[in-house]
């Protein structure tokens, strides 16, 4: 475990506005947080949630998605579709123990790379205070489970499921 | 191979409702066909044979195994690789076997909370003492052993390698049947490698007979809210139906008599994650939030809508919990997390 916990953001940028709004933020010269790893999608509504889910597992600390303003999407109306698929998910992932704050969405135009900055650095600071997520190794780790603890860390492969008292 | 030289059969249950052993008898009459073909070498649910019988056989012994049931417990798992090395075929026989099954929603929550509420909290339970099974206890004639209930419900390829799997719940007995039958005439099967069989290779509702239009969901409805107009298709009524993201094989049966398809048969082939693929398919159905709305109106509209859809992760994840992307639900107890974000602070 590091002392030094930098979170890792996937950010999933939409070719069209986002991917470029980061482009603006880079020759702009913006200074913000490099903890995005950005993937380019052809739009935000390409953004299946199994991508998302796979990033959390992966060892992601948050996912962002970013894409057009309503009304701007190149394929008329995808951003929408991510929009609700982003309500959706966010409460499974709530169901599955995962803050909220970790799955984020933000509308970013090719113009308004400062907008994709600010996102980035926010969720930055959020993710410090949550922590990392570490899927692989808290949760999929200890749990009593002998397969499990094999390949577990050894403080967490130790679980007592049947304990006396809870 | 001992005695008269027929192949031997085993049928085993693990974290299960016994569901899939009926199943198996629902072929019917043809029962007999597969009693007069196999050797029954293992059967606990139908015939009178014990553990030590199994672990007396070769490896290798059995020809055929059926195992239905998650592994839920250290018993479970240890039957797993009992029957994995005395089987020839080894088949994750039923949802349970094959993705976690009914059972694996308990990956939502944790042994503990789950021991606190059926031997504590229950309401039809009264135990003072807080008495709670535990793997060891001690009397006077020595030390007693019952199975350790673990933290997570496993799937049956996730601890064994297994060779066929039929989904289901319970899986069909035509489908049964068909896969017995081609046992039994020697037909050769697919390379084996948890390859399905018994199943369909399209969606439920490329096999549903419900008429389908193009689909726009103004909110959900839980089933007893309304009555669908019958011949309809239900999700287009509003009534949750995981058609879409479900393979075939049990010819639309729950959605035929008005019954949203509860996702039993699993995902279709390519797709590691049934329930973020009919997630996918609700945003696209849903007829809240379009192009005429304002920005800022969007989101609190479709959270508003998808209020309506009790319990996403019981319903997407119905049966495939165990064998979804994330696999069990995160509880925040551990020390380490703690530790990690008094870190992050300090930092």
């Amino acid at each position: 475990m590091s002392a030094t916990y930098e979170p890792v953001i996937v950010g999933f940028l939409c070719n069209w506005c986002s991917y470029r709004a980061a482009d603006l933020a880079g020759t702009a010269r913006l200074h913000y947080a490099p903890n995005m790893r950005p993937i380019r999608v052809m739009c935000s509504g390409r953004v299946e949630p199994d991508l998302v889910l796979k990033a959390f597992r992966e060892g992601a600390d948050g996912v962002l998605i970013a894409g057009c303003h309503p009304g701007e999407c190149h394929y008329i109306e995808g951003n929408l579709k991510a929009l609700r698929r982003y309500v959706l998910l966010k409460r499974l992932i709530r169901q599955l123990g995962i803050e909220p704050e970790r799955l984020q969405l933000v509308w970013a135009s090719a113009s308004e790379g400062t907008v994709l900055a600010e996102a980035v650095n926010r969720m930055t600071e959020q993710l410090r205070a949550l922590g990392p997520l570490r899927w692989r190794q808290t949760v999929l780790g200890g749990d009593g489970h002998p397969a499990a603890a094999a390949g577990a860390p050894k403080a967490e492969a130790v679980a007592t499921p049947m304990t006396e008292e809870a | 191979m001992a005695g008269n030289g027929k192949p031997k059969f085993a049928m085993y249950w693990a974290a299960s409702c016994g569901g899939c052993e009926i199943a198996v008898l629902n072929i019917g009459d043809k029962i007999l066909a597969v009693d007069e073909a196999f050797d029954i070498a293992f059967w606990p649910c139908a015939a009178d044979f014990k553990v030590k019988d199994v672990e007396g056989y070769p490896d290798g012994y059995i020809d055929l195994c059926l195992f239905n049931g998650g592994i839920r417990t250290s018993e479970n798992e240890e039957m797993a690789h009992l029957l994995r090395r005395k089987s020839k075929v080894l088949v994750a026989f039923g949802s349970c076997a094959c993705e976690g099954g009914i059972p694996a929603l308990a990956n939502l929550t944790t042994a503990e909370a789950i021991f606190e509420t059926a031997y504590i909290n229950s309401i039809s339970t009264d135990n003072p003492k807080r008495v709670l099974p535990q793997p060891v206890s001690k009397v006077a004639e020595g030390e007693l052993h019952i199975p350790v209930f673990y933290d997570r419900v496993r799937s049956l390829d996730q601890v064994v390698p297994v060779d066929y799997v039929i989904p289901g719940c319970p899986p069909e007995p035509h489908q049964i049947w068909a896969v017995l039958e081609a046992i039994v005439s020697g037909a050769p099967l697919p390379a084996p490698g948890s390859t399905i069989i018994g199943a369909g290779k399209v969606s439920v509702c490329d096999e549903c007979p419900l008429e389908k239009h193009e689909k726009t969901i103004m909110r959900f409805y839980r089933p007893h809210e309304i009555v669908p107009e019958p011949g309809l298709c239900l999700l287009e009524q509003g009534l949750f139906c995981m058609g879409p993201a479900t393979r075939s094989g049990c010819n639309a049966r729950c959605p035929r008599v008005g019954i949203g398809c509860r996702g039993c048969y699993g995902p279709l082939d390519g797709v590691d994650d049934q329930g973020a693929r009919m997630l996918s398919a609700l945003a696209s159905v849903l007829g809240v939030g379009t192009l005429r709305d304002e920005e800022a109106k969007l989101e609190p509209m479709i959270e508003e809508v998808m209020k309506t859809l009790v319990d996403p992760a019981g319903t997407l994840y119905r049966f495939s919990m165990a064998h979804s992307l994330l696999q069990r639900a995160r509880v925040q107890t551990g020390n380490s997390t703690q530790e990690v974000s008094d870190e992050a602070h300090q930092h």
